[in-house]
């Protein structure tokens, strides 16, 4: 189970970078959710594997009767999810309000900031 | 005892509420300001009770570490909290002056005060997975002040600042999966324990530089400091001043905690990429700032040149040069929010911050141009200023250990600081303006005239201060460099008498 997830991360690691090194900033920020996911599965692989019974205690006791599951990784992995949904959400606006007011999400062709002119192409785009 | 560690966390978020329903109201400024000024009192007190070496910690939830959360004052985290409070005031004293009634509208007192609670949460938090919280909290809300008002260069330079920076917090998120995969902890006190018993050296090490690579784009070191330049320009005044001073600062403070606290095992390999990165840093940054022709512009790189600085210290690792680390953060928050207050009056005077179209400002406004020399000579590093003790304390410390070639790098750097600092004195100051522009003071009124100068000359006459008093603070860094060197006070303090 672990070296599949581990394939997994890897998968979603290459398939990341392969993404984020694309010049459109949407196709850089699909690259980004995909990091976070294997972030988010990096964090459950390090808690360890196991298939024992689910961390719920009995009724009345005070500690689990037997050996359970971590449930630290899953609790961090959530508040990561959350917050990594909202920090996209706000990304994708800004990508969105960028395609408005600079018309393009070709990073090479974002160069306001810089202080160069928006270069524009033969056809006058 | 605990209340006032949640405090400087608690006050700043309940502002933030008021200030969002205010935000129509012209009473939300007022009500900014006023939280400003609690959280500047809480963080005093605090600072009040660590001054004597004491470090104070509290359970939340009453959950004992190292299974709950902790929040955690040494000597360092508590006076970041209130050099955070100090600058947080300044800059709220000079946006009633700066922030129009737009942004207001949209909320930028609300997310000030976010930002100043993810910035003291960071600084107390003494869990690791909190500090990622932290470090959240404080980035949406930056996003926020970023593009507050959607100009198109806000946009361009907000998408650079907000993609690189979810890289960071991502790398930083794995470290943290990574690191409690080795240890089963997350507390940074039980963490330093747990290190020190791990057979596994290797893994750790490679933990080691996903931090440094996660908190050198934070703090915005060679070579990962492209965002920075790319984006501190384009945001209003104020919170381009803010940011400068506050932001990349809470990634050096992590490193040095990260770096003293848990991964200082292996300082002949971590701290070896520390101090060619610092020195990298120290020369790009102002080789960087000297090719740049804009007020704001500048002063970004030299954040960058800066920051070499401070990771030198911390990669020098002696209690001197942790000192010294210490010192020159505090400083330079002063220091460089300061400068970029001043950029901003400039640029509202002279209609722009390209030093091109800038110009007679010593003429028609010799008070700004009087106040512009202190911080600008303090970053350079003239005595008698904070900057010059500083530097001192980080040049010392390299030639103690006979480091020839930081301690070259360093004076180096210097001296080009002095080069980009007469740059901007001799275009925006000394020569007349290009078109012929009296840029007087009067253009602006008397109330915002007052709310704009009022916190340069709060900031310059703290850096003179210091500068002439040095010695409260340089035993206060010794103290905190201490503590940092030898956790043993921090550990007990955490997680109780060991066995």
């Amino acid at each position: 189970m672990e070296v599949l997830l581990v394939l997994c991360v890897g998968a979603l690691t290459a398939a990341s970078v392969y993404l984020m090194l694309a010049r459109s900033v949407l196709r850089f920020l699909f690259g980004l959710v995909l990091l976070s996911n294997a972030a988010n599965l990096v964090i459950l692989a390090a808690g360890r594997l196991t298939t024992v019974n689910p961390p719920l205690i009995p009724e009345g006791a005070s500690a689990p009767a037997a050996a359970v599951a971590n449930p630290l990784p899953q609790a961090l992995i959530l508040t990561a999810i959350v917050i990594g949904f909202g920090l996209f959400a706000f990304a994708l606006t800004l990508v969105l309000r960028a395609q408005g007011a600079l018309g393009t999400l070709d990073s090479d062709d974002m160069t306001l900031a810089e202080g160069r002119p928006v270069p524009t192409t033969e056809d006058g785009r | 005892m605990s209340l006032i560690l949640v405090l400087p966390v608690v006050v700043p978020l309940a502002t933030a509420i008021l200030c969002f329903a205010l935000r129509t109201s012209r009473w939300g400024r007022w009500v900014s300001l006023g939280g400003t000024l609690l959280h500047a009192a809480a963080a005093f007190a605090l600072v009040a009770i660590v001054s004597d070496g004491t470090v104070i910690a509290a359970q939340m939830g009453n959950w004992a570490a190292p299974f709950g959360i902790t929040l955690v004052a040494d000597a360092l985290g508590a006076a970041m909290v209130a050099v955070t409070a100090v600058t947080a005031i300044a800059t709220a004293v000079y946006a009633l002056g700066d922030i129009d009634a737009e942004r207001e509208r949209l909320g930028y007192h609300a997310l000030f005060q976010v930002l100043i609670a993810g910035v003291s949460g960071a600084f107390l938090t003494g869990d690791i997975f909190n500090l990622y919280v932290w470090f959240e909290v404080m980035l949406i809300a930056s996003f926020g002040l970023m593009t507050l008002g959607a100009r198109p260069e806000q946009i361009d330079g907000g998408i650079r600042y907000v993609t690189l920076n979810l890289v960071s917090t991502i790398l930083f998120l794995m470290g943290v999966g990574l690191l409690y995969g080795m240890t089963g902890t997350l507390n940074m006190a039980d963490l330093s324990i747990a290190v020190a018993s791990l057979e596994a050296r290797g893994p750790l090490s490679v933990v080691a530089v996903m931090f440094i690579l996660a908190f050198g784009i934070k703090s915005a070191v060679f070579p990962l400091f492209f965002w920075l330049p790319a984006s501190y320009h384009t945001p209003a005044f104020a919170v381009s001043a803010l940011f400068a001073g506050l932001l990349t600062k809470v990634g050096v403070y992590a490193l040095v905690r990260m770096f003293t606290l848990v991964f200082d095992l292996d300082t002949g390999f971590t701290h070896e990429i520390l101090l060619w990165v610092a020195l990298l840093t120290m020369l790009t940054g102002v080789l960087g700032a000297a090719a740049q022709s804009d007020f704001r512009k500048i002063l970004s790189f030299h954040i960058v040149s800066q920051i070499g600085y401070m990771v030198l210290g911390l990669a020098l690792f002696t209690p001197l040069a942790i000192a010294g680390a210490v010192f020159y953060i505090l400083h330079h928050i002063l220091v460089k929010a300061n400068l970029f207050l001043v950029a901003g009056v400039a640029g509202r005077l002279c209609g722009s911050t390209e030093l091109a179209r800038m110009g007679g400002l010593y003429r028609s406004a010799p008070l700004l141009a009087a106040l512009f020399l202190v911080p600008a000579f303090s970053l350079a590093g003239f005595p008698p200023l904070s900057g010059f003790w500083a530097k001192f304390l980080i040049v010392k410390a390299s030639l103690d250990i006979h480091a020839w070639l930081a301690a070259t790098v360093a004076l180096v750097t210097g001296i080009l600081t002095v080069f980009s600092m007469t740059k901007i004195w001799g275009a925006a100051f000394w020569t007349p303006h290009p078109e012929g522009l009296s840029p007087e003071p009067a253009r602006l009124g008397a109330g915002a005239r007052a709310a704009l100068i009022l916190p340069i000359a709060f900031l310059a006459s703290l850096t003179l201060f210091i500068g002439l008093v040095p010695q409260p603070l340089l035993g206060f860094a010794e103290m905190a460099g201490a503590q940092l060197l030898d956790p043993a006070d921090y550990i007990r303090a955490v997680l109780g008498d060991l066995p």
